[in-house]
């Protein structure tokens, strides 16, 4: 086997440095003038966003499961275009609907009574936002695990006279669990990256700073590959702990196939 | 209840001493078209084990799940303890329980046994056992766990108590899930079939526990296919023909000396 020659690694390392730019990776650096540091604001308002819009759709998705399965015609029919709505219009519209005609809306109201316009704290409108989005999907994955329960085991509830919230809270939820988590697993990951779309309104979450760190530098490549890798490095980790949940909420559960 | 004297006989309290635990007068069931139960009466006191038995289609399980409302009947009068089941019509004019709260109430004294025993998959066998004194009737937990620990040990399973239900065997999780039950302190044991899912070399064992309930006195309704554990056990057999009483009696009679063709055929067919 040929040696590699001394000059090839040489013209190797020229070459990445041409495409990332000559010196650019000091600029992720934390202190300045590295941006690194707003990168990391940006991804941490990211994974806030992500959290908070998983937990408001968690709360809307368990709601409006529960609505489509046990409610009243009425009640169903809400839940039905909820969904049917919010899953069909694109993200990025209903966004900027919320945020700009949502805002607009509210400022109206508070006008009509008497006071200034508010101003919208960006943290909580894209929560809302992803929120609501969120739900439609949640609540399709959380109807889908409800009905995957054995049914004897709700029957069983019932028949020791169970309340129909205390059912929900013991043996429902619980019960349905290993069937959601794959999908609930899918809508966190979604979250995390559907938080780059409120770049859109401004929001320094990690694709804004990112853009920002870049547009400020010029160092394009450098600061969207770093961006790339931290989305990346957020994923890897949230695979770490929706495994250990998933194994947990299966303890009552055989494993599939024999596997060990 | 300590009512005695037949001067002042409670509601619900049966003439000759014992108490009335379960009162079934003239029950109809409808599933749209299909008429299942067609005027069912049944009458069990403190004390008693009544067998229900018959063909499949011929109504007994849906006659037990009618006794704890999980069917509700379309006519005719259900009491529990002496206290009658009210029943309202919904919008669509199917019969439906008028109070929730009275429906929860009769049902966390009747301990129900499955068919496919329906153990919660999430939670241990103690924790399964434990789940109804703590979250319905309010018993403290420890409490709680030493009653079902000792239950638990009665049906043979005190070291199957952290183990998850879908890791036992049929008979174990039968065994387990008369345990929760029997855990609710029921006025009234109601079984729906409950070795008809299990391997025949698990059967013995359920029917052993089951058995010993009956002997020490314990009130109970018990849909089966067993025909000699019922001869055995009950002290009143039903027969159920196509929705109706076709015959009833002390098991001597139905099993040594049927009147009715259909159940001495029923007798014969199964052995």
């Amino acid at each position: 086997m040929p040696a590699v020659h001394p000059s090839r690694r040489t013209k190797l390392s020229d070459f990445l440095a041409a495409v990332f730019g000559h010196g650019t990776l000091g600029l992720l650096a934390l202190e300045p003038p590295g941006r690194g540091s707003f990168l990391l604001l940006g991804l941490m308002n990211s994974i806030m966003i992500a959290v908070g819009a998983t937990i408001l759709g968690l709360t809307i998705g368990i709601a409006g499961a529960c609505g489509k399965l046990y409610g009243n015609p009425v009640i169903k029919d809400l839940c039905e275009v909820y969904t049917t709505l919010v899953r069909a219009v694109p993200e990025l519209v209903l966004i900027l609907l919320l945020y700009f005609a949502g805002t607009d809306l509210i400022n109206r109201v508070l006008a009509v009574w008497g006071y200034p316009p508010a101003d919208i704290n960006g943290v909580v409108a894209g929560i809302f936002v992803l929120g609501v989005v969120q739900g439609a999907y949640s609540t399709e994955v959380l109807r889908g695990a409800i009905l995957a329960i054995p049914q004897g085991q709700i029957e069983a509830a019932r028949a020791f006279g169970m309340p129909l919230m205390l059912m929900l809270k013991r043996i429902t939820l619980p019960a349905m669990l290993p069937f959601a988590i794959p999908g609930l697993a899918n809508l966190w990951l979604i979250a995390t990256k559907d938080t780059a779309l409120l770049a859109i309104v401004g929001f320094n979450e990690l694709t804004q700073t990112t853009r920002t760190a870049a547009g400020a530098t010029k160092a394009y490549f450098t600061f969207f590959m770093a961006a790339g890798a931290l989305y990346l490095a957020l994923t890897l980790f949230s695979n770490l702990i929706l495994g250990r949940v998933e194994r947990w909420a299966r303890r009552g559960l055989p494993s599939v196939g024999g596997a060990a | 209840m300590s009512v005695e004297g037949a001067a002042n006989i409670a509601p619900g309290q049966a003439p000759n001493g014992a108490a009335e635990a379960i009162h079934i007068e003239n029950l109809h069931k409808k599933f749209g078209d299909l008429h299942v139960l067609k005027g069912v009466s049944l009458s069990a006191r403190d004390g008693d084990v009544v067998a229900i038995i018959g063909g499949s289609g011929s109504g007994k399980s849906t006659l037990l799940r009618c006794i704890n409302c999980l069917e509700n009947p379309t006519s005719g009068l259900i009491r529990v303890n002496g206290e009658e089941i009210r029943l309202k019509k919904d919008g669509h004019g199917h019969s439906v329980p008028a109070d929730r709260r009275q429906i929860e109430r009769i049902r966390s004294r009747l301990g129900m046994v499955f068919q496919s025993f329906n153990l919660w998959s999430h939670m241990t066998l103690l924790e399964n056992v434990i789940e109804v004194p703590v979250h319905v009737l309010g018993v403290k937990r420890d409490e709680a766990i030493a009653t079902a620990e000792k239950l638990l040990a009665r049906v043979g399973l005190a070291e199957k108590r952290d183990v998850y239900p879908a890791f036992l065997s049929g008979g174990q999780q039968q065994r387990a899930a008369i345990a929760r039950a029997l855990a609710i302190q029921p006025r009234v044991m109601l079984f729906d079939e409950p070795t008809s899912a299990l391997d025949p070399e698990l059967v013995g064992e359920v029917l052993k526990v089951i058995g010993d309930l009956a002997r020490e006195g314990r009130t109970m309704i018990l849909v089966t296919h067993e025909m000699k554990f019922a001869r055995e056990v009950a002290s009143h057999v039903i027969y159920l023909y196509n929705g109706q009483v076709e015959e009833e009696g002390p098991p001597e009679q139905i099993f040594g000396a049927p009147k009715s063709e259909r159940l001495k055929q029923f007798i014969r067919s199964i052995g």
